[in-house]
């Protein structure tokens, strides 16, 4: 089983980018995704940037590819899209239908998390189109990605968020704008203040989701680390961890470390735990709501009850 | 001339689908009464006798109806989504709403006939992806998502040759639809998988010291001081803290209205406007009908010198979630 990095969801400072990937070079991931996938207007690291970034973790031996936007809107935002898809040299992850259409037969592609796909008739067109993987939507649950992997089309590889606060919708409004009283057309960048996105809380004080520009994220961060085992034996060949910024690397290799048997599931969730940025969250996975968070015990419990 | 901008209603129930025809709506959409449409709430929609009763009325009168299958299905309901289709293909419905690109294959494949639409949930933002659905599934017409500003709906009409619906009044969804989780997070379920946005059996309201709590899966979403009016509570429409202000941090209670811009969308050529509410009431479907049939009849005889009538724009104030409208994306600075 692969360990993927997810493409960086937020608005770091240049350097902090470049540093991340840096560091990326050295841990045990396999897959790297690159690239803008949130807002147009984060510009300080350009395609070019990734492109040398994408050289430097192939160099490494990290599979890179190229992520693209999720919510198209403008023509230059069609540009940028032709510019990725016509890079010669990466794959590419598709997370719009518009992408896939461009990058359809073009290019191997793999269909990102906002494509809504959830079923097997779907993963059937995008197979044919040239996707060789796809990302499971994160609302998805482990009896649903049981059921499509028993009938997902041959040589389509599979890949589950596992890690990171979870994308849950976008906007044509920026919320982080609109938090300071900001016209989208002049934001001033404000996104780029949270390093993990800008948290809302319920009135009683309960962490609830986060805002990160015109993408709402969740609050909790997923946290599949205890269903290693699950995912292994459906046969899920990539782990998507998204990145936060800080002890992404303790937490890549707590996931290896499961992965590889040198830690229990229950270790690993020890490792993890106070590390992450939001309280954990798994409840997606279990078929409950997305920020619910399942015990071991519960889970083997709800498991036995099933008969699963 | 250009053609004639298709007015498209809400029909529930059999009842808001005569309103609808009866105040003059060109067609009507309706969903069966399961998971399979984007309005799944206890008591309303279509059964098959139901259905057949609607189509029967809305055809003598010369108005369509369309049938909205815009939920994605998952491998374990499979065999209910693709009955629906054969079920709407019997029945004879003008167009199925789709949003599922597997059941717009198992729907251009089975019954080449039908003529498809890609409902605003398929998410379909820019002519790329509009062209997609257009080349492998000969999709007819698509409904846009409310994200889009004037100046990109003109530009997306100029590159595809499919017919653009865009919604002209209702409830406004404030993220892209077809990929927004926030009902799920909070509840389990959301519009994609179970066709509800803040399903009724995980709202809680409880009247506390505070004021009233409203509650959705147990988080707190809004908290109203006495005599504070309370709509259906959806999350984007909350109030919450952010670093130490409480505030409608994501949106406040509000309609969409393109009243003022109706002209406008006559000239660039859009074929249809829709308005939401399906879960609402005959009377809410006759009032808004009526108005939009009136607005859109003066905008089309006269684009030049129209102007909103006060008449129509309290009517519809009157109805609209925090009695006020705004025109949503497609006015830049609500962005």
């Amino acid at each position: 089983m692969k360990l993927a990095l997810g493409p960086l969801l937020y608005f770091w400072s240049r350097e902090d980018v470049l540093a991340f990937y840096r560091q990326a070079c050295d841990w045990p991931v396999d897959v790297v995704y690159l690239g803008e996938t949130v807002c147009s207007k984060r510009r300080v690291v350009r395609l070019e940037d990734w492109l040398t970034i994408a050289e430097e973790l192939t160099a490494a031996g990290k599979e890179v590819v190229l992520s693209t936007l999720a919510l198209i809107e403008a023509e230059s935002e069609l540009l940028t899209l032709h510019r990725i898809i016509d890079n010669g040299r990466f794959a590419v992850e598709a997370n719009d239908m518009g992408a896939v259409r461009l990058a359809a037969n073009q290019v191997p592609f793999v269909a990102g998390p906002h494509l809504n796909a959830y079923n097997c008739e779907t993963l059937g067109l995008f197979r044919d189109l040239g996707a060789q993987r796809w990302v499971m939507p994160v609302e998805l649950s482990r009896d649903t990605l049981a059921a499509i992997q028993a009938c997902r089309p041959a040589g389509l590889q599979t890949e589950v968020f596992a890690f990171g606060r979870m994308p849950l919708a976008f906007s044509a409004r920026c919320f982080t704008a609109r938090h300071y009283n900001l016209p989208k057309d002049d934001c001033q960048l404000r996104c780029g203040d949270f390093a993990d996105g800008l948290v809302l809380n319920s009135q009683e004080g309960a962490q609830f989701l986060v805002m990160n520009g015109i993408q709402t994220q969740s609050a909790a961060t997923c946290n599949l680390i205890g269903a290693v085992p699950e995912l292994q034996e459906l046969d899920v060949e990539v782990l998507r961890l998204s990145p936060q910024s800080r002890h992404m690397d303790k937490i890549v290799s707590a996931f290896r470390a499961v992965i590889d048997g040198t830690l229990t599931p229950q270790q690993g969730i020890d490792a993890v735990q106070g590390l992450t940025r939001g309280e954990p969250c798994n409840g997606y996975w279990y078929g409950s709501a997305g920020l619910a968070w399942l015990e071991q015990g519960e889970v083997r419990e709800a498991r036995a009850q099933s008969g699963g | 001339m250009a053609k004639k901008v298709e007015l498209v209603c809400p029909a529930g129930s059999l009842p808001a689908l005569r309103a609808a025809v009866d105040n003059g709506a060109d067609a009507v959409y309706m969903g069966f009464r399961d998971g399979t449409n984007a309005r799944n709430f206890p008591g309303l929609n279509f059964d098959e006798r139901a259905a057949r009763e609607g189509i029967r009325y809305a055809r003598e009168r010369g108005r369509k109806v369309l049938l909205a299958l815009n939920t994605y299905p998952q491998p374990q309901g499979w065999h209910i989504w693709t009955g629906a289709v054969d079920k709407a293909a019997e029945l004879g419905v003008d167009a199925l709403i789709l949003a599922d690109v597997g059941l717009m294959r198992y729907a251009a494949k089975t019954h080449p006939e039908l003529r498809l639409h890609l409902s605003v949930q398929g998410s379909a933002t820019s002519y790329e992806a509009i062209n997609l659905y257009r080349e492998q599934f000969n999709i007819q017409r698509v409904v846009l998502p409310r994200v889009l500003s004037m100046a990109q709906v003109r530009r997306v009409m100029e590159h595809t040759d499919a017919e653009i619906e865009v919604f002209a009044f209702g409830s406004l969804c404030v993220m892209v639809e077809g990929r927004c989780y926030l009902s799920s997070y909070a509840t389990g379920e959301s519009p994609n998988t179970c066709g509800a946005c803040s399903p009724a059996k995980a709202v809680e309201w409880r009247e506390t010291d505070r004021g009233r709590e409203v509650r959705l899966g147990g988080v707190l979403i809004d908290l109203y001081k006495p005599g504070e009016a309370a709509g259906y509570p959806v999350l984007c429409k909350g109030r919450y803290e952010v670093n130490g202000a409480v505030s409608y941090a994501i949106e406040e209670p509000t309609s969409l209205s393109v009243l003022d811009i109706l002209p406008e969308l006559v000239r660039m050529g859009i074929s249809a406007i829709k308005v939401e509410g399906r879960q609402r009431s005959p009377a809410y479907v006759a009032q808004v009908t009526r108005v939009l049939r009136e607005a859109l009849d003066a905008a089309e005889r006269s684009p030049d010198t129209f102007t909103p009538r006060s008449d129509w724009v309290a009517a519809l104030d009157k109805v609209a979630e925090g009695s006020t409208h705004t025109l949503g994306a497609l006015d830049r600075a609500w962005q």
